[in-house]
C-alpha cells in the first residue's frame, strides 16, 4: 500500500517483514507482547469450523483495517481461510490479503496455489476473480506466475476473463516495470480484441503502461471508433482521450487555414486602432499566403472518429460528455465544434463539483471559440445561491462572451451582481467590468463612469477594487480623465484599503501634470500620515514624492525631503532602501549626477497600459478535461497533447484515378495491412479478416419487422424524411463522400445476435468469439444499412400490421402517429437494438450463436474506364438483404469518374432481361464531378439462376451495355438452424438432391478458421453448429424460391475431405460444389 | 481505504466521501464515480450516506467498493449487478443472517457483467407487472425586480419505475418530440432509433431509474406559473425595515400550485424579523439570517402574504442589496413545456402490464431578485 500515508505509522510500528513469523508462531505468541495476545480471540474464531464465527472475525478485522489499525499479525490465521467455502469470508480474506501481502511476502505465497487452481476453473467468473486477486498481491517473487497467468487469461475464451487480464496489466507493471516489453505484447494482443467488454480496460492498460506506443493503435483505430458507442461509460472516457492524442499525431489540423483568417478577423474587429492597422496589414499578408496553401481535405478516419463520438454527447455520464467535448475542441474543424456547447451547458445543471470542472473548461474554450457559447449566454447568469467559486467562473465565462452586441445586457447583469452580499464575488465582478471595458472600446467610458460611481459605495472592498480597475483603465487613455483623477484624490481621505490607496497615489503621481494643483496637496496629507500607512502605501508615497519633485520641485521640495527622511528610518528595509535609492536619484549630489540627469526619464517614462486578460488565456495548452487543466499545473503522468503534424501529406494523391489504392498504400504504412478495410479493387477478393460471425438473418429481419410494426402506419412521412436525409448527405463534404465509398467497399457484414443469451447459454463454447465478431462489426453494418436506405427511397413500405403490441398508455388526445416520422427499417437497427430485438422479439427459438459469412465476392468490373470514356463502374455483392424486395440480391455499384468533365445523369436504361429476372433501379445520379466517385445500390432478382442480367447504363450522352453475372454463391441467403434441424432437413434431401464430391484440402487450409472463411466467402451461407470437430455445416436458402441449400464438409485426416451439398435445385447444388471445391483447393 | 494509483477514496472527514487524486486523469471521471458510489450507498444500501453510517457499515462499504473498483478502475457500477452481488442490509435480513448464519454477499456470480444488457438482471419475475413513468419538469428562472423574466428555461427528466417480468422491450413515443432540444439518455436507450424516429426504444433496467433528462429549447417561451410581489425596504435612519411579500398564480393552466416554500437569505444587518403570514408557517434563523416561509397551497381567491417588520442592527448602515427570494413550488398533473407522452408499447413479453404516467412541474432554481 504504497499510497497509504495514513497507515505508515502503524506499519512503522509493526515488525518488519520476515520477523513477525516468530510472533505469529502460535506457540510463542504470548511471549512477545500483549499486542499479539490481543488478537487471540480472533485467531480462535478463524480457526473454528463455523463459517459464522469466521465471518464475524473477518468483519472485525476489516473494521480494524478501516480504522487504520495494524492487523498484520493475524496474517497466518487469515490466510488459511483463503480456500473457505463461504463467499463472504472469502471476499473479506481477499481484502485482507491484498492489503497485507506486501508486508508478509513469504506467508502470502501460501495462498498462491489456491489462486492458481482458480485460474483453471471451468467457470469464467471464478477464473476472473482468481486472476484479479492474484494480480493484486504485491509480492515480487510471484511476478513470473502473474505474467504467465495474464498471458493465459489474455487468450481466454471468455471476454470477462480477458477484461480482467487487461486490468491486471497495470498492476503487474507497477509491481515490476521490467516486465514492460512482455506486457506490451499482451496489450497488443488484447487491443486486437473485438469485444466491447475488453476494449475499455485494455486501453486503460495501454495508457498506463505504454502511452507512447501509439503505433499499436493504428490497426485497431477504426475498430475502436466503431465499438465506442457500446463500450461501458468508463471505458468510453479512457478510449476517447486516448484517441484524441492519437488523432493529434496522425491527422492534419482541420483548422490550419481557418485559424489564420479567424485571428485576423478577430483582431480587426475588436482591436483598438493601432491594432487594427496592424491587423489589416497582416490580413493582406495572410490573404496572399492563403492561395498558396492547398485546400484541406479531412482524412476519412478523422471524420470517422468525429462522427462516432458525437452521439456520446447524449450520454448521462458527465465524464463522457466532457471527454467528447474536449475531443471536438481539439480535433474538429471550427464549424463543427459548436455541437458540444449545448451538451456542456446541460452539464451545468449537475452537481456543483461537476459544474466547477465544466465551467473551467468552458472558460478556456470560450476564449478561443467565443461564438460557440454566445447563444447560451443566459445560462451563465449567476444565481445568489451558487457557491462563490462557481460564481467567479461563471463571471469569467460571461466576460469572455461579452462582445459589442451583448455588452449592454451583460453590463446590466453585472450591475445586479455588484450589489451582492458576497464580497469576493463583487470584487471579481468589478474586475470583470474592467476587462469588458478594455476589450470593447465602445463601452469603455460607460464602464469607467460606472466604476467611478462605485467609488462612493459604502463597502470599502468594492471601492478599493474599483480604484484598482480604474487605475488600469486610465492608464490606457489618461488625458481625458483629469476629472476622475481629481475625484480619486478626494477619496484618499476615506479609503482605508491599502491597495486602493496605493493605486490612487500611483495614479496621481503618474498623471501629476493633469492635476498640478491637487497633487502636492495629496502629498502633503500623505506625508502627515506617513508613519501610520501600510508598507505598500508608503512605497507609493515615496514614488509620488519623487515624481512631484521632478515635475514641480518648487512646491514639493521640502515635502519630498521630509518624506524621504521619514522613510529612511522606517522599520521596513524595503522602504529604507527605496528612500535611499530615490534620494540618490533625484537630489543631485556632488559626486554623481550622471543618473540624476536622467531621473525624469526613469520615473516618468511612458508606461504601457496593462493588459487585462483572462487567467484562462493559455490554459488550452493542457488537454481540456484533464486534471492538469483543472489545476493549471502539470500533474504526474500527464501526457502532453501533441501538436498537429507539420508536414501535409499531399492531398492530391487522393484524387488519382483509383483513389482507394492510393489510400491503401498511404495507409498501409500505418496500418501494417492487418485489416483489409477496403477490399481489393482488382478482384483479388481478399477474404476479410473475420470469417466467423453470424449470417445475417433472423435478427435482422426481426429488426425490420419490428420497425415495420412501429412504423407501419405512415410511410409517406418516412419518404420525406428519407429525402431530407438524402439531401443532407449529398451536401456532405467530398472527403466524407470518399470515405463512405471506402466503407462501402468493405464487403464485410455482420449480424448482431443475442450475445448475452448465447454466452450464458453455452458458456465456454466459442460463442464468445463469435459474439465479439458481431459486435465489432455491428457499427459498420448499420452504416451500410443506413446508407443503403438513403440512396433510394424504399418502394412503399409494407404496411405490416403491428404485431402483438400492447398499448400501455391510451391517452385522451391520442393522435394517429402520422405525426411521428418514421424512417426506413434499416436505420432502426442500431447494433444494440438489433441485438436486443433478436433476443426478445422473435417467437422462434433463440438463435444459437453461429458463424457468418463476412465477405462477399470482391469487387468486379462492370465497365472499364477506357470503354466507359472515363467512367469506371465496379460492383460488389453486399450480401445485405435488399430492403425493397427480399428476393433480390443487392448489388452495390461504384461509379468513379476519371475523365476531365463531369458525367451527368447516370441512370439505368432499358434492359433486355431473360425471363424472370427483374431489376430494381437505383435513383439517378445527377452529376459526378471529375475525380469523384459515388455508390448506388440496386436490386436484381436473378430468379435462382446464374444467367447474366444485361442492362444499359446511361449517361446524358452515352449508353453502355453491361451485364452482371452472379456467382452461384450469391444467390442465397444464410439460414439459422440447429444441428438437429439440419440433420432433419438433410434427411429430406437425399438421393437426387444430394451431390457428393471428394477433394484434398491443401495444407494452407486445414484450420477451422480458414475453411469456414473460404466457404462463406464463396457462398452466402450461415454456419450451423456441429458436434464433431471435423465436420463443417452451412445452411442457406435461395433467394427467389427459398429452397434450402445445405452444405456439409467432412474433413478427414491428412487433408482428405468430402463435400456434400443437399438442395432441391440441383443445378445450383452442382455449381456450388464446383465453386466451393475450387475455393478450397486453390 | 485507499486504492493504488488513480482514485484514492477516503471515507472520513470533511465530507462522507472525499478523494485524493495523485495521478493525471479526467477529474470528471473521478467525480462521476464518486457520485455513483454515493448514489449506491444512499439509495441502494443505507438510505443515507453520512460519516457515521459509513463507519457503522464499514464492512459492507469495503465489500461494495471491492466490487466497484479494480485497481482504481471502475468495474461493476450498475446498481442491478451490485445489488445482486451484495445484498443491501435490512433489519429483517440482519436478523435472519444472525440466526441462520447466511450472509449479505450473494452467492451468485456477477453474471450481469457478462450480459449485453448489464443494467438488467436476468430472470426477473413479478406477479404484478407494472411500469410507471414520471415526467418531471423543473423551471429555472431569474426574475428581476420589476417582475420581468431575465432568464427562464425548462429542464425535464423522465424517471421510471419498471417492474416487468422477463426481458420486455419498450418503446415510448411523444406527441411533440420536437420540444426536446437537448437530451441525455440512460445507456439502455437506443440512440439511433431516437435520432431517426424520435422514439425512445429500450430494454429497461429493473426498478427505479432515470430514463431521460432533457432541456426544452430556449426558443419556446417559458410560462412562469407564479409571481411574487415584494416590498422590502430598509431605512437609513431607523432601525426598522419593512418587509412584505405576496405570492400569486400567473399561468398555471388551471392547476393549483402546491408545496410553495419561500426562502430568502437576509442581509447580515438584520437582527430579527417579526412577521405575520396570512397562511402557512414561517421561521427566521437569526444566526444564519435565513428566512423561510412554508406557504402550502395557493388559493387564487385569497393570496398568501407575509408582512411585518425587520429589526436592524442599530447604527449600521443599510445593506446595499435587497435579499433574493428563492421559490419552491409544485404543480401536479402538468408538464409546463406541454410535453406529452403519446404511447407506450411493449414487445418481447406476452403479459399485459399495468402502466401509468404522471406529470409534474416543479421550481428548479427559481429566484426573484428584489
Amino acid at each position: 500500500m504504497s499510497a497509504a500515508p495514513a497507515y505508515s505509522e502503524d506499519k512503522g510500528g509493526s515488525a518488519g517483514p520476515g520477523e513477525p513469523e516468530y510472533g505469529h508462531d502460535p506457540a510463542s505468541g504470548g511471549i512477545f507482547s500483549s499486542d499479539y495476545k490481543r488478537h487471540d480471540d480472533l485467531k480462535e474464531m478463524l480457526d473454528t469450523n463455523k463459517d459464522s464465527l469466521k465471518l464475524e472475525a473477518m468483519k472485525r478485522i476489516v473494521a480494524m483495517i478501516a480504522r487504520g489499525k495494524n492487523a498484520s499479525d493475524l496474517f497466518p490465521a487469515v490466510v488459511k481461510n483463503v480456500a473457505c467455502k463461504n463467499i463472504e469470508v472469502k471476499k473479506l480474506v481477499y481484502v485482507y490479503l491484498v492489503r497485507y501481502a506486501e508486508e508478509q511476502q513469504d506467508l502470502a505465497l501460501l495462498s498462491i496455489s489456491t489462486f492458481q487452481r482458480g485460474l483453471k476453473d471451468p467457470n469464467q467468473l471464478i477464473r476472473a476473480s482468481a486472476l484479479r486477486v492474484l494480480s493484486s498481491i504485491r509480492v515480487p517473487i510471484i511476478v513470473p506466475i502473474m505474467m504467465l497467468a495474464i498471458k493465459e487469461a489474455a487468450s481466454d475464451m471468455s471476454p470477462y476473463v480477458r477484461k480482467t487480464a487487461a486490468h491486471a496489466i497495470p498492476k503487474l507493471y507497477s509491481l515490476d516495470s521490467d516486465q514492460k516489453d512482455q506486457l506490451i505484447e499482451v496489450i497488443e494482443k488484447l487491443l486486437a480484441d473485438k469485444t466491447t467488454l475488453v476494449a475499455g480496460s485494455v486501453v486503460m492498460a495501454f495508457e498506463e503502461v505504454c502511452p507512447e506506443r501509439i503505433d499499436l493503435i493504428h490497426k485497431n483505430y477504426r475498430k475502436l471508433c466503431n465499438l465506442l458507442i457500446d463500450v461501458e461509460e468508463w471505458g468510453q472516457v479512457v478510449i476517447i482521450s486516448m484517441l484524441t492524442r492519437y488523432a493529434r499525431t496522425q491527422f492534419l489540423s482541420p483548422t490550419q487555414n481557418e485559424s489564420l483568417l479567424e485571428e485576423n478577423a478577430e483582431k480587426a474587429f475588436y482591436g483598438s486602432e493601432e491594432e487594427e492597422a496592424k491587423g489589416a496589414g497582416s490580413e493582406d499578408a495572410a490573404a496572399a499566403a492563403l492561395p498558396a496553401r492547398k485546400p484541406y481535405v479531412m482524412d476519412p478516419d478523422h471524420r470517422l472518429l468525429l462522427r462516432n463520438t458525437k452521439p456520446l454527447l447524449q450520454s448521462r455520464s458527465a465524464a463522457v460528455v466532457m471527454a467528447v467535448a474536449q475531443l471536438y475542441f481539439h480535433l474538429a474543424p471550427k464549424a463543427e465544434v459548436g455541437v458540444i456547447a449545448k451538451a456542456l451547458v446541460r452539464l451545468l445543471r449537475s452537481h456543483s463539483e461537476v459544474q466547477y470542472v465544466v465551467l473551467q473548461n468552458v472558460a478556456t474554450m470560450s476564449i478561443k471559440r467565443r461564438g460557440m457559447f454566445e447563444p447560451y449566454l443566459k445560462s451563465f447568469y449567476i444565481r445568489s445561491t451558487d457557491p462563490t467559486q462557481i460564481k467567479i467562473l461563471k463571471l469569467e465565462v460571461l466576460t469572455n462572451l461579452a462582445n459589442e452586441t451583448n455588452i449592454p445586457t451583460v453590463l446590466r447583469e453585472f450591475q445586479t451582481y455588484i450589489r451582492s452580499m458576497d464580497k469576493d464575488f463583487v470584487a471579481a465582478t468589478i474586475q470583470a467590468i474592467g476587462r469588458c471595458a478594455t476589450n470593447i472600446g465602445r463601452v469603455r467610458d460607460t464602464c469607467l463612469n460606472g466604476l467611478v460611481q462605485l467609488l462612493s459605495n459604502r463597502d470599502e472592498l468594492v471601492v478599493a477594487e474599483s480604484v484598482v480597475v480604474i487605475k488600469k483603465l486610465l492608464q490606457m487613455q489618461p488625458a481625458q480623465h483629469g476629472e476622475i483623477i481629481k475625484h480619486l484624490a478626494k477619496l484618499t481621505d476615506n479609503i482605508q484599503v491599502p491597495m486602493a490607496r496605493a493605486s490612487i497615489l500611483w495614479l496621481i503621481g503618474e498623471y501629476c501634470e493633469h492635476v498640478p494643483r491637487i497633487a502636492p496637496d495629496v502629498l502633503r496629507k500623505m506625508a502627515k500620515s506617513f508613519t501610520t500607512e501600510e508598507d505598500i502605501v508608503k512605497l507609493q508615497v515615496i514614488n509620488l514624492a519623487a515624481k512631484l519633485y521632478l515635475t514641480n520641485s518648487k512646491q514639493t521640495k521640502l515635502l519630498t525631503q521630509y518624506v524621504l527622511s521619514l522613510a529612511k528610518y522606517d522599520q521596513n528595509y524595503d522602504i529604507r532602501d527605496r528612500a535611499r535609492f530615490t534620494r540618490q536619484l533625484i537630489v543631485p549630489s556632488e559626486q554623481g549626477g550622471a543618473l540624476s540627469r536622467h531621473a525624469k526619464k526613469l520615473f516618468l517614462a511612458p508606461k504601457p497600459a496593462p493588459v487585462l486578460e483572462s487567467s484562462f488565456k493559455d490554459r488550452d495548452h493542457f488537454q481540456l478535461g484533464s486534471l492538469s487543466h483543472l489545476l493549471n499545473a502539470k500533474a504526474t503522468g500527464y501526457q502532453e497533447l501533441p501538436d498537429w503534424p507539420e508536414e501535409a501529406p499531399d492531398p492530391s494523391v487522393r484524387n488519382v484515378e483509383v483513389p482507394e489504392w492510393t489510400k491503401c498504400s498511404n495507409r498501409e504504412k500505418r496500418k501494417e495491412k492487418e485489416k483489409p478495410f477496403y477490399s481489393d479493387s482488382e478482384g483479388e477478393s481478399g477474404p476479410t479478416e473475420s470469417a466467423d460471425s453470424d449470417p445475417e438473418s433472423e435478427s435482422e429481419s426481426d429488426s425490420k419487422s419490428s420497425s415495420e410494426s412501429g412504423s407501419g402506419e405512415s410511410s409517406s412521412e418516412s419518404d420525406n424524411e428519407d429525402q431530407d436525409e438524402d439531401e443532407e448527405k449529398v451536401r456532405g463534404s467530398e472527403s466524407e463522400q470518399s470515405e463512405e465509398d471506402g466503407e462501402k467497399r468493405k464487403t464485410k457484414k455482420k449480424v448482431p445476435e443475442g450475445k448475452g443469451e448465447a454466452s450464458s447459454s453455452d458458456e465456454g463454447s466459442d460463442s464468445s468469439s463469435s459474439s465479439s465478431e458481431s459486435e465489432m462489426t455491428s457499427e459498420s453494418e448499420e452504416e451500410q444499412l443506413e446508407r443503403a436506405s438513403w440512396r433510394k427511397t424504399p418502394p412503399s413500405s409494407k404496411s405490416a400490421p403491428a404485431p402483438k403490441e400492447i398499448s400501455l398508455l391510451d391517452l385522451e388526445d391520442f393522435n394517429p402517429p402520422s405525426v411521428q416520422p418514421v424512417s426506413p427499417p434499416a436505420i432502426v437497427s442500431t447494433s444494440l437494438a438489433a441485438d436486443l430485438e433478436g433476443l426478445t422479439l422473435t417467437d422462434s427459438t433463440l438463435v444459437p450463436s453461429l458463424l457468418s459469412p463476412v465477405s462477399g465476392v470482391g469487387r468486379q468490373e462492370l465497365l472499364h474506364r477506357v470503354a466507359g470514356e472515363g467512367l469506371a463502374v465496379d460492383y460488389t455483392f453486399s450480401r445485405q438483404p435488399f430492403s425493397g424486395d427480399p428476393h433480390m440480391v443487392s448489388v452495390h455499384i461504384h461509379f468513379s469518374n476519371s475523365s476531365d468533365t463531369p458525367i451527368k445523369g447516370l441512370h439505368l436504361g432499358t434492359s433486355k432481361l431473360p425471363a424472370g429476372i427483374s431489376i430494381q433501379e437505383f435513383p439517378e445520379i445527377e452529376s459526378l464531378a471529375p475525380g469523384e466517385s459515388a455508390t448506388a445500390v440496386m436490386g436484381i432478382n436473378f430468379c435462382d439462376s446464374t444467367q447474366a442480367a444485361n442492362f444499359q447504363l446511361c449517361t446524358q450522352t452515352r449508353q453502355f451495355y453491361v451485364s452482371i453475372q452472379p456467382p452461384v454463391g450469391e444467390l442465397m441467403a444464410p439460414v439459422f438452424m440447429s444441428e438437429n434441424e439440419f440433420k432433419k432437413e438433410q434427411g429430406k434431401l437425399m438421393g437426387m438432391n444430394e451431390i457428393t464430391e471428394k477433394l484434398m484440402l491443401p495444407d494452407t487450409c486445414r484450420s477451422d478458421h480458414i475453411v469456414v472463411q473460404k466457404v462463406t466467402t464463396t457462398a452466402n451461407l450461415g454456419r450451423v453448429p456441429c458436434g464433431t470437430s471435423d465436420e463443417y455445416r452451412f445452411a442457406g436458402r435461395t433467394l427467389t424460391s427459398g429452397s434450402l441449400v445445405l452444405l456439409t464438409l467432412d474433413a478427414r485426416p491428412a487433408g482428405a475431405a468430402q463435400l456434400t451439398v443437399n438442395s432441391e435445385k440441383m443445378v445450383i447444388g452442382t455449381m456450388l460444389v464446383k465453386d466451393v471445391i475450387q475455393a478450397l483447393t486453390q | 481505504m485507499i486504492h493504488r494509483q488513480k482514485i484514492g477514496l477516503q471515507l472520513s472527514y470533511p465530507s462522507p466521501l472525499s478523494l485524493k487524486c495523485y495521478h493525471e486523469g479526467p477529474p470528471l471521471f473521478v467525480i462521476e464515480f464518486l457520485h455513483r458510489v454515493w448514489t449506491h450507498f444512499r439509495f441502494d444500501y443505507f438510505g443515507v450516506c453520512s460519516e457515521p453510517v459509513i463507519k457503522d457499515n464499514v464492512v459492507v462499504v469495503y465489500e461494495v467498493l471491492e466490487e466497484m473498483l479494480d485497481n482504481g478502475f471502475p468495474l461493476a457500477t450498475e446498481s442491478n449487478i451490485l445489488k445482486e452481488l451484495i445484498k443491501p442490509p435490512t433489519i429483517l435480513r440482519t436478523v435472519v443472517n444472525t440466526i441462520t448464519g447466511s450472509t449479505n454477499v450473494g452467492d451468485q456470480l456477477p453474471t450481469g457483467q457478462l450480459s449485453v444488457v448489464p443494467w438488467r438482471r436476468t430472470g426477473v419475475k413479478y406477479t404484478n407487472n407494472e411500469a410507471y413513468f414520471d415526467v418531471i419538469e423543473e423551471i429555472d428562472a431569474i426574475i428581476d425586480k420589476s417582475g420581468s423574466t431575465i432568464t427562464a428555461e425548462i429542464q425535464g427528466v423522465i424517471d421510471a419505475c419498471v417492474k416487468l417480468t422477463g426481458m420486455p422491450d419498450l418503446t415510448l413515443s411523444f406527441m411533440n418530440p420536437r420540444l426536446l432540444d437537448d437530451v441525455s439518455f440512460h445507456p439502455c436507450v437506443r440512440f439511433k432509433r431516437w435520432e431517426s424516429e424520435r422514439i425512445l426504444s429500450f430494454i429497461p433496467p429493473d426498478g427505479n431509474f432515470r430514463l431521460l433528462s432533457y432541456h426544452v429549447s430556449a426558443q419556446n417561451l417559458v410560462a412562469i406559473p407564479v409571481y411574487v410581489k415584494h416590498n422590502i425596504s430598509f431605512r437609513d435612519s431607523s432601525s426598522l425595515g419593512r418587509f412584505e411579500i405576496t405570492v400569486g398564480p400567473k399561468q398555471t393552466m388551471g392547476k393549483t400550485i402546491e408545496g410553495v416554500t419561500v426562502t430568502s437569505q437576509m442581509p447580515k444587518g438584520v437582527l430579527n424579523m417579526s412577521l405575520t403570514p396570512s397562511q402557512g408557517t414561517h421561521t427566521f434563523d437569526p444566526v444564519t439570517k435565513m428566512l423561510s416561509w412554508d406557504v402550502g397551497k395557493i388559493n387564487p381567491q385569497k393570496l398568501p402574504s407575509l408582512k411585518g417588520t425587520m429589526s436592524l442592527q442599530a447604527g449600521a448602515s443599510k445593506p446595499d442589496e435587497n435579499p433574493t427570494i428563492n421559490l419552491q413550488f409544485k404543480i401536479q398533473q402538468l408538464a409546463i413545456s406541454g410535453l406529452k407522452v403519446n404511447r407506450l408499447d411493449m414487445y418481447g413479453e406476452k403479459y399485459k402490464p399495468f402502466k401509468g404516467i404522471k406529470y409534474m412541474t416543479k421550481a428548479g432554481k427559481f429566484q426573484v431578485r428584489t
